[in-house]
């Protein structure tokens, strides 16, 4: 080998050699640089990414608990749970995202019908803020074809999801909604006033009566758990649990034979009965027609649905029993008759000549009787009877306003005394100081003529009559009117058990003399078995007593409405019959409020049915009694 | 004392031909060791990236089997024969290439496989890993050193061309592996550092190019990388939820099995390019080192190796070759730990894949042929 090849030879590897050193010192250099950053990831901020894998797999998830059952007196369930199977798409798992929902949708209608309501609405929820793999509801309450078709299609649906969930269910449905109300899916409005904590994991709430009074009750509190979730939200296991703690059942006064004898008498009519035990102040029965089906509005109704309940002029989303408010005509008789002779005003042995009309004045306006010519010479036994009315124009004359005020007061007329039914109204039990403020007039000598026969501006609800009814009965005693009988199986005598505040309610009446009471009772029986009482029909051929009194309102005006075709106009022009009662006469188990709007006479529409809650009464108490088959009891 | 220094020249021949078997078959014990080492550590790993799967772990086995079984074959070539061939084995190579773009098949959109009848199917890019840098060597150790500039600029060419067809494809990963390899080898062979600085220069100019040649899923791998909250449910899921398999790890790790990332389904392609997220959560900073260390070994041996050669050629692939399998390990580690963007480089003799397992035995073999017959010194 030459020399000078020799050279560049070992030229060219010391060259070589070094740029191998170099390399070595570039490998040196960036492995180092490699541990320094895998050193910052896991050592420097170590804590925030155990942090991060932590927030990854594990997640608290709120579980909801159980809503408390609600069932009738006698254990019969009237409000439960049952599993709902609702459709459900999580759109980042839609082949495409969530610019894939649209045909999505499109491939679901094929397979089973959504309509643009639920579309609409699946939108909605789409759109507000939620964690991402989260499923969003399409469709509620799918039915078992449904469900087939999906799942058998499920290969073609990534991303859709059948979701079990707990709701509510009402067996009776329609007939029992005016009762207990409904539950339905949390609104906006709904969200401002629950504790978002304890609602965390709960879709429904209590919307309307029963179920809205007890919710807190009936909701019980939220649990929670930890559980380890996989990138696709797909729980893993748990690893803790704090059970919710179940809402709490309710048992009702409410007799759900009694309950579906009132809502079948009530059956293609518009009105209500309100019954009530006297013993307790319970609510057996409480039915509103027309009525609707609950269930219905658990899992949302149908806009279309909807629209057709709320203008339907039978209105069957008003709550007759709780908020309609009548004029109680003939039945606040007994308790005017009560407060003219308690008051002493009027002499126990008070009578008139009735000759079929009343003047205030020689020659001025006639106030007429029910019946032509009159009852002739009427005491105040009589009065009640047959429901003479010009007995009961002299009688509020000679008293005015304030007397009548007072004493209908006391029957619970004008204020609200139901305890747990928080749509109830107070109606109008009206004073001078009300008429000046809603009348801007004085009262008249006429109002009070008027207010001594149940008309004019005084009106009353079927649970307000229900309720007088029973004071009646139970010769001025009071309860508290409720719902609610139990809690867990813990008896409730007053809703401020359960630390809610108690409904004043006036204190128990006592008259004067006692013996009013009897002459009263006497009254009012012979409504039912006196051979003129405006009630005999319906208390005969009975094996017990009764009493009661029946009431005629006139209905002086509606609204008239181009829509309304002669006929119905007619119809409305009816009077509404009415009826308070109790049975039996003594020992009282059932006092009851019947209104039947446009129904005629109360003692045609309205007493028949009352006689028939009645019956219902005394065969639902032999059947639970456990001595009602004694032949010596 | 005089027998001893008598015998020992005598007992030092002995020791070398003690390893004599090895010499025999053409085999370095030591880089054999590291990578039987760096394998054994892979398969455990890949054990729990695969979800426990011992179906994995075995089709592993199986191709490293194969992979070794290559590696020894390759060995046996003389690589002065090799050295006739090498234009042919190009031109080969770059047609089949040209194959690829014609009647390629694949999947996610990119063609990289040839489907040949009678053979089983492969990716011609692969066997470029190797040709490219054989064929710079041969075309290089030709001529004179430090080479001229009309044979860089020929060198350049000879690169490039199989970098493009194979970038087209697209596979961004293996064109860049292959890229560097060819570029090694003209840095090795003594390429003026003003040229190395120009060629600097020139690189970071065609970056806007670069980017606009890009395809929209390679634009937006760019993007996510610099900006991974962006999106951080689509594209940054990976490196997003990579970083935290690696931090949490913490200096020792979860535990084998124990990564919640990895076995949640957090982590995607556990088995495969993230592999190394796995080892980082499930043996923290102490098992990202301890494999680190094995790789250095590797390097260090090549490194050795190169130096070691005597012929032109052969440093200069030793030293390409060794400085190729670092960049697939600094690459690999550093996407996955969010230092550079996601390209689809595996983590060598770790991630789960049968080809790149059996280009990189291959050139480890090269590495192990040249120092079988490396000069004796006596």
């Amino acid at each position: 080998m030459p020399w000078s090849k020799m050279d560049t030879h070992r030229k060219e590897l010391n060259q070589f050699n070094s740029r191998l050193w170099l390399a070595l010192l570039l490998i040196v250099l960036v492995f180092s640089g490699l541990v320094a950053r895998l050193a910052y990831l896991q050592i420097w901020q170590y804590d925030h990414y155990v942090t991060e894998s932590d927030d990854n797999r594990q997640q608290l998830q709120a579980v909801a608990p159980t809503r408390g059952l609600i069932y009738d007196t006698k254990g019969q369930l009237l409000a439960g749970n049952r599993a709902s199977h609702n459709l459900t798409l999580v759109p980042e798992r839609l082949p495409g995202g969530r610019k894939g929902v649209d045909a999505a949708l499109a491939d679901l209608a094929q397979v089973v019908s959504v309509d643009a309501d639920d579309i609409k609405r699946f939108k909605r929820r789409l759109n507000q803020p939620r964690r991402p793999y989260s499923p969003v509801a399409l469709k509620f309450q799918l039915n078992e074809t449904e469900i087939a078709q999906i799942t058998v299609n499920q290969h073609r649906f990534p991303g859709v999801r059948i979701v079990p969930e707990l709701v509510r269910y009402y067996p009776q449905d329609e007939g029992f909604v005016h009762a207990l109300g409904y539950v339905g899916r949390i609104n906006d409005r709904d969200l401002a006033k629950l504790d978002a904590t304890n609602y965390s994991a709960t879709d429904h709430v209590g919307k309307l009566g029963v179920e809205r009074f007890y919710e807190s009750e009936l909701h019980g509190t939220v649990g929670h758990q930890t559980v380890e979730t996989n990138a696709r939200g797909r729980v893993l296991q748990v690893l803790d649990r704090l059970e919710p703690v179940p809402g709490r059942d309710l048992t009702l006064f409410l007799d759900a034979q009694l309950q579906q004898q009132a809502a079948q008498l009530l059956q293609g009519k518009r009105g209500a009965i309100v019954a009530i035990d006297p013993n307790t102040g319970g609510v057996l029965a409480m039915a509103s027609a027309p009525s609707y089906g609950a269930n219905q509005f658990v899992t949302g109704i149908s806009r279309a649905n909807y629209k057709a309940l709320r203008e339907s002029d039978e209105l069957p989303l008003f709550n007759r029993a709780l908020r309609g408010r009548y004029p109680p005509a003939s039945t606040v008789k007994p308790v005017i008759a009560l407060a003219g002779i308690d008051s002493g005003i009027i002499a126990r042995n008070y009578s008139i000549w009735d000759p079929g009309f009343y003047q205030l004045t020689e020659g001025g306006r006639l106030y007429r009787d029910w019946k032509e010519g009159g009852h002739g010479r009427v005491n105040m036994h009589k009065s009640i009877v047959e429901s003479v009315d010009t007995f009961y124009y002299s009688i509020s004359h000679i008293m005015g306003n304030e007397p009548m005020v007072k004493y209908l007061a006391k029957f619970g007329l004008g204020q609200v005394t139901i305890a747990d039914q928080p749509e109830a109204t107070k109606a109008v039990l009206p004073t001078k100081q009300w008429k000046r403020i809603n009348r801007n007039a004085s009262w008249f000598p006429g109002d009070s003529l008027n207010m001594g026969i149940g008309q004019g501006f005084l009106s009353a609800t079927p649970t307000q009559l229900a309720t007088m009814a029973m004071v009646l009965a139970n010769k001025g005693e009071w309860h508290q009117i409720r719902m609610i009988k139990a809690i867990d199986g813990k008896t409730v005598n007053k809703v401020s058990d359960l630390g809610r505040k108690d409904p004043a309610h006036p204190a128990n009446v006592s008259l004067n003399r006692a013996s009013d009471w009897n002459k009263v009772h006497a009254a009012m029986v012979g409504v039912m078995h006196d051979a003129k009482g405006t009630g005999q029909r319906s208390g005969a051929n009975s094996s017990y007593k009764m009493a009661g009194k029946t009431g005629t309102a006139q209905v002086l005006g509606i609204k008239q409405d181009g829509t309304y075709d002669a006929a119905k106009i007619a119809e409305r022009f009816r009077d509404h019959g009415l009826y308070i009662g109790w049975a039996p006469a003594k020992d009282p188990v059932i006092a009851i409020a019947v209104i039947v709007e446009n129904g005629g006479g109360g003692s045609s529409a309205a007493a028949p049915l009352a006689r028939k809650m009645f019956d219902a009464r005394m065969q639902s108490l032999d059947s639970t009694s456990p001595n009602g088959d004694d032949p010596d009891g | 004392m005089a027998d001893f220094q008598r015998l020992a020249p005598e007992a030092r021949k002995h020791l070398r031909q003690g390893p004599g078997v090895w010499v025999r078959l053409k085999l370095d014990p030591w880089l054999l060791i590291l990578l039987l080492a760096i394998m054994s550590f892979g398969l455990i790993v890949l054990y729990s990236g695969s979800g426990a799967s011992e179906a994995a772990v075995q089709k592993q086995l199986v191709r490293y089997g194969l992979a070794l079984l290559g590696m020894v074959i390759i060995t046996q070539i003389n690589l002065r024969l090799v050295q006739r061939w090498m234009p042919l084995l190009y031109v080969g190579g770059v047609l089949l290439l040209v194959a690829v773009l014609l009647f390629g098949v694949g999947a996610k959109g990119a063609q990289r496989w040839l489907l040949i009848p009678g053979l089983p199917r492969f990716q011609p890019s692969e066997i470029m890993k190797l040709v490219v840098p054989l064929t710079l060597a041969w075309y290089l150790a030709s001529r004179p050193r430090p080479p001229h500039l009309t044979h860089v600029v020929v060198s350049m060419l000879l690169v490039v061309m199989p970098v493009l067809l194979i970038a087209k494809q697209p596979d961004l990963g293996t064109s860049l592996l292959i890229g560097c390899s060819g570029i090694f080898v003209i840095f090795f062979a003594g390429l003026l550092w003003r040229y190395v600085v120009a060629a600097m220069v020139l690189g970071a100019a065609a970056l806007p190019l670069l980017w606009m040649g890009m395809r929209p899923y390679q634009q937006q791998r760019v993007i996510t990388f610099l900006e991974p909250e962006s999106d951080p449910l689509g594209a940054g899921w990976n490196i997003i939820q990579s970083k935290i398999a690696i931090g949490s790890g913490g200096m020792n790790g979860k535990g084998w099995l124990q990564g919640t990332q990895s076995h949640l389904d957090f982590l995607p392609e556990t088995h495969t390019d993230f592999i190394i997220a796995v080892l980082a959560e499930e043996f923290g900073l102490v098992g990202v080192c301890a494999l680190l260390s094995l790789y250095f070994l590797v390097l260090i041996r090549g490194l050795i190796i190169a130096a070691q050669a005597a012929h032109p050629f052969d440093r200069m692939l030793a030293a390409s070759l060794t400085l190729t399998f670092f960049v697939y390990v600094v690459v690999n580690i550093s996407m996955v730990s969010g230092v550079l963007p996601v390209v689809g480089v595996p983590l060598p003799l770790v991630s789960y894949g049968g080809t790149s397992a059996v280009t990189l035995m291959a050139s480890l073999g090269l590495l192990m042929s040249i120092h079988a017959r490396r000069p004796q010194r006596t």
